[in-house]
């Protein structure tokens, strides 16, 4: 049997009142795949974010290793960031350093540090996701929406974390682009042997990268399972979701 | 049938409450923002390079329109002093007035609404971007402190770089009083010069200095806290920005009075 590598145990978050998370349980297992789906605004971002720390929940337990992190702070929240990397949905860039440094950043912190091995690692680590060598000084703002997704990819994988969250990471890619981070996610998990936790409305993209597939609706994971069963699941929420319907339970 | 009257007594005085209350607890949240990038920017890790950057944004990048800025305003003063003291042939305290109105107020204070308006809102509106695209988010998540990386070099480089600024403000407001007195109104130049020697005071100096790092301080920290606080998109960037500088202004104007009315009075 797997070692559970993050247990959310009633999790829940409101915003003004209104609550978002309503007692998520879920788990993601040591070098397991899963995906989470979910409508728009159903709060997908938020688990990630209280799981790094940048939210705080309302109530409800995180265990990382069997060690409760909610509410950690100072040296510990950092050794525990340690262990993560996030591709964030917007991909969240410095906008005022070049390619290069944004890609080293989880390695340098910030600091102005061997700049001939950064710029190495950075050009390696691009390289996985099918970027050039040539963007290395340009700005964030001088590439397509779909390079920046992938700079934030390369960004969030070069300092090789034990679990990465990917949120988003085929949206505003073209389908070939999108295969191509498809094989990488994959490869991750598969020769790395890290633990991966990816939000997608790319069913194509689930099924090819998640061991499991979870679904969030009303605050709440409604159904898991194997991706195989993705399709027949037996969940009128999945069904309808799955085969985007516009007619069925969810309104 | 008393309940309206009542509440319409009562009312004017929670508003009032609340608002104070909610003043309280700005201080609080400002003291609070202000202590935390103090302490962290004096602990390691540093970040010299940020620092030296801030250093050229605020002080280096904004000399020329400092610059211009005093040199009108010594000239104006000058001009006015004499126009003011011919009536009553006074015209020699010229040089005495621009010295002690430039070095005293003018420069420090001109340079303070100058630099804020050029530097709190561009630091707001960057740190403010930073917020609303999730930039502080991924900081945080690489392990990277925002006050140490972000706030501290900021507010070290403006409480260092505006008494810097201060002075060479104040010596070409000088030299734009001398200028115009010289050039326009016929002074002797080595009269004026020995004039505004002796009424150069190191006290004066002193206290320009302290105000102007008092102003640097407010500048960045207006900055930082309204763009550190942005929320809600790219209309909450503008606020934060007007935030900024508007708070900025008010806090620079506040404590040079009273620096001037602990000094003089
Ligand atoms: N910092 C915040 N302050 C207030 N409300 C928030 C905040 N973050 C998220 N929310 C709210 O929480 C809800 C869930 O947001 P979340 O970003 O997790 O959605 P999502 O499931 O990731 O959707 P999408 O698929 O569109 O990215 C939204 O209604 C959003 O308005
Ligand atoms: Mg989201």
């Amino acid at each position: 049997m797997a070692e559970a590598k993050i247990v959310l145990d009633g999790l829940s978050k409101s915003f003004a009142g209104r609550a978002v998370l309503d007692g998520v349980n879920l788990t993601v297992e040591k070098g397991e795949s899963l995906a989470i789906i979910g409508q728009s605004g159903s709060g997908k971002s938020v688990t990630l974010k209280c799981i790094l720390g940048l939210l705080q929940p309302d109530s409800g337990s995180i265990l990382l290793d069997g060690e409760e992190i909610v509410g950690a702070k100072g040296a510990r929240l950092e050794r525990i960031r340690a262990k993560f990397g996030m591709l964030f949905q917007g991909s969240a860039l410095f906008d005022s350093m070049p390619i290069w440094r944004n890609v080293t950043f989880a390695l340098t912190h910030g600091q102005r540090i061997d700049g001939a091995r950064m710029r190495k690692i950075a050009e390696e680590n691009l390289e996985r996701v099918g970027l050039p060598a040539r963007i290395l000084d340009l700005r964030p703002s001088e590439l397509s929406g779909g390079m920046q997704k992938r700079v934030a990819l390369a960004r969030a994988i070069a300092p090789r974390p034990e679990i990465i969250f990917f949120d988003e990471p085929t949206t505003g890619l073209d389908p070939i682009r999108a295969d191509v981070i498809n094989d990488l996610i994959v490869s991750l998990v598969d020769d790395l042997g890290i633990t991966a936790l990816t939000i997608t409305h790319d069913m194509a993209s689930a099924r090819k990268i998640a061991h499991r597939v979870a679904m969030l609706y009303e605050g709440k994971i409604i159904w898991r399972g194997p991706r195989d069963r993705l399709y027949d699941s037996g969940n009128p929420y999945v069904d309808q979701f799955v085969q985007g319907r516009a007619e069925g339970p969810i309104q | 049938m008393t309940a309206a009257p009542l509440n319409m007594l009562v009312l004017p005085f929670a508003a009032i409450g609340r608002s104070l209350i909610g003043l309280l607890a700005a201080i609080g949240r400002v003291a609070r923002f202000t202590g935390l990038t103090i302490s962290r920017g004096l602990t390691p890790p540093y970040y010299p390079a940020r620092f030296a950057e801030q250093i050229a944004h605020i002080g280096w990048f904004s000399l020329p329109v400092v610059g211009l800025t005093a040199v009108f305003t010594g000239a104006a003063l000058a001009q006015q002093i004499f126009t003011a003291g011919s009536r009553f042939s006074a015209q020699s305290t010229v040089p005495a007035v621009v010295v002690i109105g430039i070095v005293r107020e003018l420069g420090p204070v001109l340079v303070g609404l100058m630099v804020a308006g050029r530097v709190s809102s561009a630091m707001a509106a960057e740190i403010g971007t930073m917020r609303v695209t999730e930039q502080l988010d991924a900081l945080a998540t690489l392990r990277t402190d925002a006050y140490r990386y972000l706030m501290a070099p900021r507010l070290f480089a403006a409480i260092l770089s505006l008494p810097l600024m201060v002075l060479v403000a104040n010596a070409i407001g000088i030299f734009g009083g001398w200028l115009l007195a010289v050039q326009k109104l016929g002074f002797n130049s080595a009269n004026y010069l020995n004039v505004t020697r002796r009424f150069v005071s190191w006290d004066d100096f002193q206290m320009a200095l302290v105000k102007a790092a008092v102003f640097g301080f407010f500048i960045a920290l207006m900055g930082c806290y309204h763009g550190y606080r942005a929320g809600g998109g790219a209309a909450g960037v503008g606020n934060a920005t007007r935030t900024a500088v508007v708070s900025a202004f008010m806090l620079i104007l506040g404590s040079n009075f009273l620096i001037t009315a602990m000094v003089f009075g």
